[in-house]
């Protein structure tokens, strides 16, 4: 039975929980569950299984650009990754505390998101491209990124990238971390301030309970997860 | 603080000019440094002035800014162009992101081969006509006003004509169909800080061809 979320928005307001609309796994839709888990909101899921959900959700006019994820959240229907995050961390205070912290947040998350960028991609590459991916993933994130953040984090000796208290930047950081955890386990060997960053964001309450099981957080990508994608958005 | 932004990148289009388009409807005078050979990007990168290894980088109070979108959103903050609060930014932030997937095809475009342009520009030609404009053209309807959001001048708005006009560059009737983008394109165009830099001899850089691609190639060392 197909949910009915457009009948049901005339009943919601601006006290309602969010509410995400994705595939019952990560890709772009994981870093808004860790913005809204850090920030301490409770949110709600629809999971796309079918392709007959989809069209119907763009049939209704639900998706802006006919695509997801969507968040319905605070009367609106907000798509684009980076939108959607960009007005949960200036509604919970996670975008710093005025235009040039938020550009510092901005610059971080960007290149956080260059790299989140190459796993989110990596399910979906041919199987002779995957070596290659790998070894990329782990090129860039010892060789670009990691070492920026390493070097924010020693030069200040704060325990957060910007502005002393925690930041989109900071969940960002410790989602793609764990992520290239998955891939490459000892990717934080030569990155001290990094793992003891790992260590002190793990024990912060709202962010230990999403780590734990049952919490809303999704399992790395398998082959369901990809060809539930393919099969609901029709790709080739 | 006083200090015009100072702009490094190719002497071509790609990722910075997203930026020289925002930066000239707020009037703000800026100055350009182009990277002309690899040894000068190698320069750049072992003075760390770029953060991830990567331009655009702007020098701007103090900062020396990169990631695109971290420099268009500081700039459109700055410069009152980012609406009045949370929710006109939200709005903002979603039809700048679609608007940029849009941008990326054509960003993309002159790196293909032959044989796979002709496929982009009728990709390019079709997401504009079916996926995009359609989304702008009912804003604009809906609400009647003369820009995207907030019956003032946004990021949104520049983002959208520079997109229009580029679009046409490829696809000249895209906007056909669409007679309020139509008068959108006139009104803004006509905006007298975007009329000059609609004029020959602003800081507005030329189509990206062939050449510029094998420029930007060799100087990151691609294949």
């Amino acid at each position: 039975m197909l949910p009915s979320w457009t009948e049901n928005q005339e009943l919601r307001s601006m006290s309602e929980k969010p509410r995400l609309i994705y595939f019952n796994g990560r890709g772009r839709m994981e870093s808004v569950r860790w913005l809204l888990a850090a920030a301490r909101v409770e949110f709600e899921e629809i999971f796309l299984d079918t392709r007959e959900q989809y069209v119907k959700l763009i049939k209704d006019g639900s998706l802006m650009f006919q695509q997801v994820p969507l968040v319905e959240i605070d009367g609106m229907k907000m798509v684009q990754t980076r939108a959607i995050l960009s007005y949960i961390a200036g509604k919970y205070n996670l975008y710093g505390k005025d235009l040039k912290e938020r550009a510092f947040i901005d610059m971080y998350v960007e290149g956080i998101t260059d790299l989140m960028h190459m796993i989110l991609m990596f399910p979906f590459s041919p199987p002779e491209a995957k070596e290659k991916n790998l070894a990329l993933i782990t090129e860039r994130a010892t060789h670009r990124y990691f070492p920026v953040f390493e070097k924010a984090l020693k030069q200040h000796g704060q325990d957060f990238l910007v502005g002393n208290q925690v930041s989109w930047a900071d969940i960002q950081l410790m989602e793609v971390i764990l992520a290239v955890e998955e891939k490459t386990p000892a990717v934080l060997l030569a990155f001290p301030q990094l793992q003891a960053f790992k260590t002190r964001m793990s024990n912060m309450p709202a962010i230990k309970k999403f780590l734990q099981p049952g919490s809303p957080r999704k399992p790395p990508p398998d082959d369901h997860y990809v060809s539930t994608v393919l099969k609901v958005l029709a790709e080739e | 603080m006083s200090e015009k932004p100072k702009l490094h990148y190719f002497n071509g289009r790609g990722r910075m000019e997203s930026i020289r388009w925002l930066l000239a409807p707020a009037g703000v005078e800026f100055e350009e440094e182009f990277l002309e050979s690899r040894e000068w990007y190698e320069m750049l990168l072992q003075d760390g002035a770029l953060l991830f290894q990567q331009v655009p980088m702007v020098e701007i109070d103090g900062m020396k800014m990169v990631q695109t979108r971290a420099i268009l959103s500081y700039i459109a903050g700055k410069y009152n162009l980012y609406g009045k609060d949370l929710k006109e930014r939200a709005w903002i932030d979603m039809y700048v992101e679609g608007v940029r997937d849009l941008m990326d095809l054509i960003r993309v475009h002159h790196k293909l081969s032959p044989q796979e342009q002709q496929k982009n520009l009728a990709l390019i030609g079709e997401k504009a006509a079916t996926r995009y404009f359609p989304v702008y053209e009912k804003i604009l309807k809906d609400h009647k006003d003369d820009f995207l959001v907030g019956n003032q001048l946004t990021w949104a708005d520049v983002q959208l004509i520079e997109a229009i006009l580029t679009v046409e560059e490829k696809v000249p009737t895209i906007l056909s169909e669409f007679l309020l983008l139509q008068a959108f394109k006139a009104r803004v165009s006509s905006i007298a800080t975007i009329k000059k830099f609609l004029q020959p001899g602003s800081q507005r850089k030329p189509p990206t061809d062939e050449k510029a691609v094998a420029f930007t190639n060799r100087i990151f060392n691609r294949r």
